[in-house]
């Protein structure tokens, strides 16, 4: 399949790549279909609509910077994506990187569950006061190899 | 909208499981008692607004990466 995308231009997606967000993220309901592509830097992705090219985000791994991390998720929003074991869920926070350069955040407010084998997910909204839409990665990865394991 | 007046310690139903109770009224404060099912959601907007505002900042980000390293390498998904 070949889609449009925001950083690479026209190129070619396996099937395989695809991932389907029934209800879509918060505010770009419309978009259900992505598909997850490597980013150019290690450790990023792009989630990366196949409808509409400048409709992508940037992914990372929250619990690599923040190893403290936990997500207390609604049984019901992990059966609407056919999760019953944990095991099977992919944790991912959007980044943003703002173009007048200051640094770049990750959302771990709103974290993105994947199913892993069936390849359906959705924005999770987490109540924890501790998960703010704004953490500066590079700084919190710095508090956390500080910080005794 | 239906608007409706209530006094403190008076309800609303919302369907047959959902109840709102006016807790208490203090200066331009509210405290506002929610019962409901597991199955029902409840959120203050605002954390609704903060992901939305997010997400659309993070969808104008730089297509440019910060030359960052964290030291890790991306799983195979």
């Amino acid at each position: 399949m070949r889609i449009n995308t925001k950083p690479y231009g026209a190129i070619e997606v396996d099937e395989r790549q695809r991932i389907s967000f029934p209800h879509g993220l918060l505010g770009f309901e419309k978009f259900q279909d992505y598909v997850l592509l490597d980013a150019e830097r290690q450790p990023f992705y792009w989630l990366q609509s196949v409808e509409v090219e400048r409709v992508a985000f940037v992914l990372v791994n929250p619990f690599l910077f923040r190893p403290d991390y936990e997500l207390d998720i609604d049984d019901i929003d992990l059966a609407e994506i056919r999760i019953d074991d944990p095991e099977e869920a992919l944790i991912f926070s959007i980044v943003t990187i703002p173009a007048d350069g200051s640094p770049m955040t990750a959302n771990l407010q709103g974290p993105l569950v994947i199913n892993k084998e069936q390849r359906l997910a959705r924005q999770a909204v987490l109540t924890d006061p501790r998960w703010k839409t704004r953490h500066d990665i590079v700084a919190e990865l710095a508090s956390a190899k500080k910080a005794p394991c | 909208m239906l608007i409706l007046s209530r006094k403190v310690n008076e309800k609303i139903m919302i369907g047959d499981d959902v109840a709102i109770s006016i807790i208490e009224i203090r200066g331009d404060q509210v405290k506002i008692g929610v019962d409901a099912p597991r199955s029902v959601k409840v959120f203050r907007r605002e954390v609704f607004d903060a992901i939305m505002a997010e997400n659309k900042a993070a969808a104008e980000s730089a297509v440019t990466f910060p030359p960052v390293d964290l030291g890790a390498e991306r799983e195979k998904v």
